[in-house]
């Protein structure tokens, strides 16, 4: 079964990313979840993200075009990365995210993928 | 509604909630007990409780509020009963007579136990009994026992029904087991409670650390209707020397403190001295197993607070007896730590290298260990083994102590 991870991290997680003397436990940790999924070989596909300040948003409303900076809304969780991973369950999902290190410092979704449309 | 009113109202909630503690588990198991039907009997006593908190505040609190409830909750069984036919068994409905007296103090707590034995049938699923007892046994609701397992609730209350319906409908016996069985049937009950404990153990910030004191009010429960049964008083043993260095594994900082690095005298003498005295009763029962055996590695941990140093080669040696009679996966990797802390790293390494890839592959104390071990023996690989750990650690307080430990990553490019 294929299931997304989606990270979220509280804007004070975010933060560490830029703080010198939080960088490195940040990026140490989630340097070693990655390497520890990729071990498991239950990675179909996925990317952590650049910062929510790097975020570009597009509506078309009743045909005009809106192009905003910022990412869709002010939250206090903010989308960090996703991954696709393939287990045998929702348990084994579950460890999955409980083990990233936004799960004590933000959120986890766990989400089953949509199987893909028939063939045409 | 008048302060007056509002404060017996609250009163009347406050003894429910006392009641609820101090004897759910004893009414649930004799309702289930009498009637075979562990939902049934659940239903019949929330709906008891409910009663009582509407009626309890007007009429005020009754003399026996557990007499009150169990009253309560078999005319509900018996509504249900008449209501819907299930049942037409004069010998059931003979139970159901006027009697409101407590149950007699004797045969309530063996109820309990017998509802310990059903809920860990050999019938039943493994991974829902545990969970089964902490919800009749100790009345914990289904999100709380969903979070301490990491399974998702919808699913854990699934997993619940389908027990209890199992549980009926093979008409699982709450009789105790025959002599001949009761070492293994115990030895299933004794299994869940630890799985309940080590799962309390992971966080004690969240709903889960109440399961770890649940778990030794289990233990404790067992060794005293249970006393002449030795792997009883080896788990409650075992529980009781991790509790006594509870407040030992963390420092004033909150940061993780490994048991090596651990100051003795923060252990709690109390409790480490109980499991010492739960340990002897059960080697005079003179039938060794695993609960004893773990509960003798950490009685030889706890000889540190005496002599100053852990003696590494007897543990090594209690870990070889463990995995000889009662091979885990858990049992291996400690065996591993103690042959490397004793002076044998290659042995250690050979262990380690024997447990097959795709057991270990997601088990962090086997990559803290495999790291742990590398470093001993100064053999490469330490550094990868640590990450693996790291990467596969829930708790952010470990994660921060093994990235402490580790090569510092320099970030993404």
């Amino acid at each position: 079964m294929q299931f997304m991870l989606i990270y979220r991290e509280t804007t004070a997680e975010v933060g560490r990313r830029d703080d010198p003397a939080a960088a490195p436990a940040y990026w140490g940790a989630w340097n070693a979840y990655i390497g520890a999924l990729g071990g498991a070989g239950v990675i179909v596909s996925g990317n952590g993200l650049q910062p929510p300040r790097t975020a570009t948003t597009v509506r078309v409303t009743g045909g005009q075009r809106q192009v905003q900076d910022g990412p869709f809304a002010d939250t206090h969780e903010h989308l960090g990365g996703y991954f696709i991973v393939e287990v045998a369950s929702l348990d084994e999902a579950l460890e999955w995210a409980a083990r990233a290190p936004c799960a004590s410092a933000g959120s986890v979704e766990v989400r089953p993928v949509l199987p893909p449309p028939p063939a045409q | 509604m008048s302060a007056a009113a509002r404060a017996v109202t609250e009163a009347a909630a406050r003894a429910a909630e006392r009641v609820a503690r101090d004897c759910y588990g004893r009414l649930v198991a004799l309702l289930a007990w009498q009637w075979r039907d562990l939902a049934a009997a659940e239903d019949a006593l929330s709906d008891a409780f409910a009663a009582a908190l509407r009626t309890w505040p007007e009429q005020g609190l009754p003399d026996s509020p557990e007499a009150w409830l169990m009253a309560a909750a078999k005319r509900r069984l018996l509504h249900e009963a008449r209501h819907t036919r299930l049942t037409q068994d004069p010998a059931v409905t003979a139970l159901f007579g006027d009697d409101t007296a407590a149950p007699a103090a004797e045969a309530v707590p063996d109820a309990r136990l017998r509802l310990m034995f059903v809920c860990a049938h050999p019938a039943l699923a493994e991974n829902v009994r545990a969970p089964l007892m902490l919800q009749a046994v100790l009345g914990l609701d289904a999100q709380a026992i969903a979070s301490a397992f990491l399974v998702s609730p919808t699913a854990m209350a699934q997993r619940l029904v389908r027990a209890k319906a199992r549980i009926r409908e093979a008409g699982l016996r709450f009789d105790p087991p025959e002599a001949s069985e009761l070492p293994g049937r115990l030895a299933a009950v004794l299994d869940a409670i630890y799985g309940a404990y080590t799962l309390g153990r992971k966080d004690p910030d969240t709903p889960a650390g109440d399961l770890r004191e649940e778990a030794v009010f289990l233990a404790r429960l067992v060794t005293a209707l249970q006393p002449d049964q030795p792997e009883a008083w080896g788990l409650l043993a075992l529980l009781l020397h991790v509790e006594a260095r509870r407040a030992a594994q963390f420092d004033a900082a909150g940061r993780f403190v490994p048991l090596p690095r651990q100051d003795p005298t923060a252990w709690d003498a109390g409790l480490a001295a109980e499991a010492e005295q739960a340990l002897w009763t059960a080697a005079r029962l003179r039938q060794p197993g695993p609960f004893q055996l773990e509960a003798a590695i950490q009685s030889a941990h706890a000889q540190r607070r005496a002599t100053g140093h852990t003696p590494w080669a007897g543990i090594a040696q209690l870990y070889a007896l463990l995995v000889a009679h009662h091979p885990s996966l858990g049992a291996r990797v400690g065996q591993a730590v103690a042959q490397a802390e004793a002076g044998d790293p290659a042995a250690a390494r050979a262990t380690l290298d024997a447990l097959p890839a795709a057991a270990v592959q997601a088990y962090p104390a086997y990559w803290v260990a495999r790291a742990h071990v590398l470093r001993l023996a100064g053999a490469a690989g330490h550094d990868a083994a640590l990450q693996r750990a790291i990467g596969l650690t829930e708790d952010p307080r470990l994660r921060e102590f093994l990235l402490s430990q580790a090569v510092p990553f320099s970030g993404p490019a």
